[in-house]
């Protein structure tokens, strides 16, 4: 059922990165009277779901928004659990038999990996390096991530290749170039992918909450009711069609900037 | 006895209340009621077999029939926003006649800054840009910004601004000292001033922290880059709300260091645009509870 109705929505078309922002689990615990630490695993179990849907689907690139910069001003309790989910999450995937080595998952952590405790931090490079060699779908992962925090660190680095070429040359020439956006965007965290097509923020809220705000210049927003661990299928055909309503006009513009 | 009875069931039956049905009739009635059950399954399956037939046939024509398929799905999501849009049409009527409380009693002062991203096409039915700003100052804003990707809106600016201090002038008398409180203020940008500022206040930070000093690693925060772009000209707050006028819903390259904690809304084309649905906007994004990430 599910595959017929991927192949009809096939025959127009299908955007090649979605983002996802992860909200509403805990409300979703909140709801449903667990303990918040069930809200995430049920989320989790939301988003091997739609990596699923969207791998069968056809799309090459999905991000979600895990963990931000601004989360870690929660309680510490709360950020522990969140963290040692994440552990005990990523040394699943370093298994044989897990979900990401059954699909052929490439997942990339995207962030200010340095902020991260020691333990999540080496579980993420060694679970980068493990799956380096899947190419049917790349999961990007943002952890300890904000949109300004990428740009920022896209600056430095920008600044310190330039500052290293002008040294390396020793003339003055190296001065008269400014730096330009392709060099800002050539350091990016996320220029490991194509800018999104789809973003999907869940439980209604509005807002970016300073994710991919530099990627989302021509990105559908779609900001359904429904909490992270209630998001299903309908959502993402209602996304994708939606997607493909105005595909003609955002190629025009895409062509144009 | 019996006389008596069949004589009250007549009675009773004549002011058209059912009284006691015959043994027998019960049992006829209950056979009927089976047969017609059983009607109606074997044509609600028949119905089944016919619709499966259909669905095979249009399955198994190819691509012909994926893509009629395909034009069912997008023709009834079509229809839907067709409803939506009647439905939407409706309610800015009965809003914008005061009929809803809560519509009356804006509280305004929660958007401190307003941004509303038009798309460049339709930014160039300049009257309609200057109707959508005559309503948003007597809704009560004071500060807006206004974006479109190409800059039209950059050369409509002057005549913007200009019709409506004209327009001001002549509703109200000089001497009215309340006259420029009561004064929109404008800020026009562009794509430009997006991801190229970004860059340009880069370049900055490269002459002040890079190149001019010894020091190995500079750490840059986001401080600086703020402080960078107020140096090159860039110093207006970072919109509370921002409403999109145009046929998808994207912000269109809007200066992404500016909407962080902004409220996206999608208003729909330009053409089509309803004070009413401004202010429901309006009194959506003062209902909204932001967490900041805690």
């Amino acid at each position: 059922m599910r595959k017929s109705l991927f192949r009809i929505l096939s025959v127009g078309p299908i955007p090649n990165h979605i983002a996802f922002i992860l909200d509403g689990n805990r409300r979703y615990a909140k709801k449903r009277n667990l303990n918040e630490g069930m809200g995430y695993r049920a989320g989790f179990l939301s988003l091997m779901t739609l990596c699923k849907y969207c791998c069968e689907l056809g799309v090459k690139y999905v991000t979600i928004y895990a963990f931000s910069i601004d989360n870690f001003k929660r309680k510490p309790h709360e950020v522990d659990a969140v963290m040692d989910l994440m552990l005990e999450k990523i040394q699943g995937m370093l298994k044989e038999e897990s979900i990401v080595s059954q699909y052929g998952v490439r997942v990339y952590f995207i962030g200010n990996l340095e902020l991260l405790n020691e333990h999540v931090r080496q579980a993420a490079v060694k679970a980068m390096e493990a799956t380096s060699n899947n190419d049917k779908i790349v999961l990007l992962i943002c952890v300890a991530y904000t949109s300004t925090d990428e740009i920022v660190h896209a600056a430095r680095e920008s600044c310190e290749a330039k500052r290293a070429r002008v040294r390396s040359s020793g003339a003055r020439e190296g001065n008269e170039e400014e730096l330009k956006v392709v060099d800002i965007e050539r350091h990016m965290y996320m220029g490991v992918a194509p800018d999104p097509d789809i973003l999907v923020r869940t439980s209604g809220e509005t807002r970016l909450s300073n994710f991919l705000l530099w990627q989302t210049s021509n990105c559908v927003l779609y900001s359904p009711r429904a909490l992270w661990p209630e998001i299903g299928l309908r959502h993402l055909v209602w996304a994708v069609l939606n997607y493909q309503r105005v595909f003609p006009l955002l190629e025009r513009r895409r062509k144009q900037m | 006895m019996a006389l008596n009875c069949s004589n009250n069931s007549r009675f009773l039956s004549g002011f058209g209340v059912r009284v006691f049905p015959q043994p027998g009739k019960l049992e006829f009635d209950f056979a009927r009621l089976i047969m017609f059950l059983r009607w109606l399954e074997a044509t609600i399956l028949d119905f089944g077999d016919e619709m499966h037939k259909v669905y095979m046939w249009i399955w198994s024509s190819g691509d012909l029939g994926l893509r009629l398929l395909w034009h069912i799905l997008h023709l009834i999501l079509s229809t839907w926003y067709f409803i939506i849009g009647l439905m939407g049409s409706v309610e800015s009527f009965l809003i914008s006649s005061g009929l809803f409380k809560r519509y009356r009693d804006l509280d305004i002062s929660k958007v401190q800054y307003l941004a509303v991203a038009i798309d460049s096409d339709e930014a160039l039915q300049t009257l309609k840009v200057l109707e959508l700003l005559r309503w948003l100052e007597a809704i009560g804003l004071r500060k807006v910004c206004l974006y479109d990707t190409a800059g039209v809106l950059k050369k409509s600016k002057e005549a913007l601004t200009l019709l409506l201090k004209n327009e001001r002038m002549s509703s109200e008398t000089a001497s009215d000292p309340l006259v420029e409180e009561k004064c929109l203020s404008l800020e026009v940008i562009s794509f430009s001033d997006g991801k190229q500022a970004v860059a340009k206040a880069a370049d900055v930070l490269l002459k002040k922290h890079y190149l001019s000093s010894n020091t190995e690693k500079p750490k840059l925060t986001e401080s600086d880059m703020t402080d960078a772009l107020g140096a090159i000209g860039y110093r207006e707050p970072d919109p509370d709300l921002m409403l999109i006028y145009g046929p998808a819903r994207c912000h269109m390259g809007f200066p992404a260091w500016r909407i962080r904690y902004t409220e996206i809304l999608h208003m729909g084309p330009l053409k089509s645009m309803k004070i009413g649905a401004l202010i429901k906007a309006i009194h959506r994004y003062t209902m909204v509870h932001q967490n900041y990430g805690t």
